[in-house]
């Protein structure tokens, strides 16, 4: 609890790129796993001896398994258009988070090992040895890369700078050095169901207390089922949903969405998490075990289609890994989209009508919107190329008057991480988080000046939790942040004819 | 790490969260409180004391929601609200009032 004493970025009216700062990040380190949750997962509990032979070894796996990281490894031709795409960079200076050098921190290695030149010349072309020194840096910056893949859409080759962070961790986890945060949550879903170690008890009377809540709220007997066999739609959502504010007036929104349009839903309590920390540890085996949780909850409950709430990273995984990992999905029904975006699923049905809007409930905000990374650049919504920018839009239009978007350069494709993602959304990280998301607060704040924003509104638990957290620390209101859903939830004509 | 409380020895984590929550007693919440130059007063200690008791129901402590009500009960619904849990625990309710109630850090997306 103690406050880690660093300096915030100053904030200015436009953009600055930052001079830069050697070893400004060096001091920064995630706590290492321990024991158990290494071992959890299928790694070595400890760093092993022979870590220098295994993790070449591994490397050498990877690149193997991966073409494209073997193309990324020896593509980069230096021209330096990624350098001040990073929001860690920008954030903080230190020139190692340029993605270009975080990438050469594996480069170097690769090219000592697996290229003639540095095999026989390494000094000429830049390869290095692998020691301790190097092992620790790929620990330190390798947790100071949240896997947005902004810097890839600058790239003229396509590199994608979230390929190697997530192979630089999987070698670190294959030899002892894994990350506490990420593995302690995904061994939590192997034993409990979720990120949180919500159990089944807890999860049954969080939602009865919710369906208290909207009673006394607005006097309608709103659901959220748990476990109901034979319900057309499964929700798998973040399981900060059920915990956290902002989320949860995200998912008493989509609990009203549902009610109002008389779509039969359960959540499952074996599936009580939409997050696959898998994806952000670069770990497949890891992300098939979380994913198939859900396989298994759908077929159990017999459910015809599966809807995902709330969370960036779990609609990439559910997009674009799920047919993949767990599918096939020939026992879904072939109308939706398998699977199907909550968005999508709301946006449908304000087309078709089932839902309206009091817009003026709302009329106490002026929103913009923060695009989640993952949904930006990983994945897409509905049956148009950019409908993963216009749908979450489309939704917050019609259930809110007054809307502004932030600047062109930093939404949609181009939109910058909160700063919290890729498995970083911890307390021990709190320098890197609050320095990482001074680009997103920057152009928050062009639009509080010019256009009187007062909401900021995103589809993401770990965007929510991070900007609940680091707000402060730029003075603006931590509620600010709102989910999506909360502004559909409020404005929501619920009991109206149909 | 530990922290060293009436003579006796406490093993915590990285980030002072208690290891063994059998150990916990009313001394220890105070130092860990004091530690963070936190004073518990009666409102403090009315969260701390349901977060133990319903974590023993649950193993797990209270979502934001729950807890703002049971609050709210108990302390008057002027204070059944997170702005006022802010107040009163800074660093954000969950995690500081779990640290002084022994019980596990809340993990994920929160």
């Amino acid at each position: 609890m103690k406050k880690v004493e660093f300096d915030i970025p100053v904030i200015t009216n436009h953009p600055i790129t930052p001079s830069i700062k050697e070893g400004a990040m060096a001091h920064v380190r995630p706590f290492v796993a321990k024991q158990g949750h290494q071992e959890a997962l299928g790694f070595p509990g400890e760093l092993v001896d022979d870590w220098h032979d295994k993790a070449i070894e591994k490397m050498r796996e990877l690149l193997g398994k991966y073409r494209s990281l073997q193309v990324f490894m020896d593509s980069c031709v230096k021209c330096g258009a990624c350098t001040d795409k990073c929001h860690y960079f920008l954030g903080t200076s230190d020139p190692k988070n340029m993605p270009v050098a975080r990438q050469d921190l594996m480069r170097k290695v690769y090219r000592r090992y697996f290229t003639f030149a540095g095999k026989y010349f390494p000094k000429l072309v830049g390869a290095v040895d692998l020691t301790k020194e190097v092992l620790e840096d790929w620990y330190s910056y390798y947790h100071q890369c949240s896997e947005c893949r902004r810097c890839s859409v600058y790239c003229p080759y396509g590199i994608d700078t979230a390929e190697v962070t997530m192979a630089g961790r999987e070698i670190l986890a294959s030899v002892g050095v894994g990350q506490k945060y990420s593995n302690e949550i995904i061994g939590k879903v192997y034993k409990i169901g979720n990120n949180l170690g919500l159990p089944e008890k807890a999860l049954a009377n969080t939602l009865e207390d919710l369906e208290e809540e909207v009673k006394d709220d607005i006097d309608v007997d709103v659901r959220f089922p748990l476990d109901v066999k034979g319900a057309d739609v499964l929700l798998v959502t973040p399981s900060a949903d059920f915990f956290a504010e902002p989320h949860v007036d995200g998912l008493i929104g989509y609990a009203k969405v549902f009610h109002q349009a008389g779509v039969s839903w359960t959540l499952s309590s074996h599936a009580s998490e939409a997050a696959n920390f898998g994806l952000f540890i670069g770990s497949q085996d890891n992300m098939q075990k979380v994913a198939m949780r859900v396989r298994e909850a759908a077929l159990e409950l017999g459910v015809k289609r599966i809807i995902v709430g709330e969370c960036g990273h779990a609609w990439r995984v559910a997009y674009s890994y799920w047919n993949t990992l767990i599918g096939p999905f020939d026992f879904l029904d072939p109308k939706y989209p398998v699977p199907q975006h909550i968005c999508e699923s709301t946006y449908d049905l304000i087309q078709q009508g089932a839902l309206k809007f009091n817009k003026e409930e709302n009329d106490d905000k002026i929103v913009t919107f923060h695009d989640s990374c993952n949904v930006s650049r990983a994945s897409r919504m509905g049956n148009m190329p950019g409908g993963q920018f216009v749908i979450p839009r489309e939704i917050i239009k019609a259930a809110c008057n007054h809307f502004v978007d932030m600047r062109e350069d930093t939404i949609k494709e181009g939109t910058f991480c909160c700063g919290g993602g890729g498995g970083l959304l911890t307390d021990d990280l709190v320098e890197l988080r609050v320095k990482g998301a001074s680009p997103r607060v920057q152009a928050l704040h062009e639009v509080i000046e010019q256009h009187g924003v007062t909401h900021m509104a995103a589809i993401c638990a770990i965007c929510k939790s991070q900007f609940t957290k680091v707000l402060p620390y730029y003075d603006m209101q931590m509620d600010m942040i709102i989910s999506v859903h909360q502004l559909v939830g409020d404005a929501l004509e619920l009991g109206v004819e149909r | 790490m530990s922290l060293e409380v009436n003579g006796k020895t406490y093993e915590t984590d990285e980030e002072g969260y208690l290891e063994n929550l059998s150990e916990w007693n009313l001394d220890l919440a105070d130092a860990m409180a004091k530690e963070d130059g936190c004073d518990l007063t009666e409102n403090h200690w009315e969260v701390v004391n349901f977060l133990r008791e319903y974590y023993d129901e649950y193993q797990i402590a209270p979502a934001v929601r729950v807890l703002t009500k049971a609050v709210g009960k108990r302390l008057g619904k002027d204070k059944g609200n997170s702005k006022y849990l802010y107040e009163l625990f800074p660093y954000g309710p969950a995690k500081q009032a779990c640290k002084y109630a022994g019980l596990p850090k809340p993990t994920g997306c929160v």
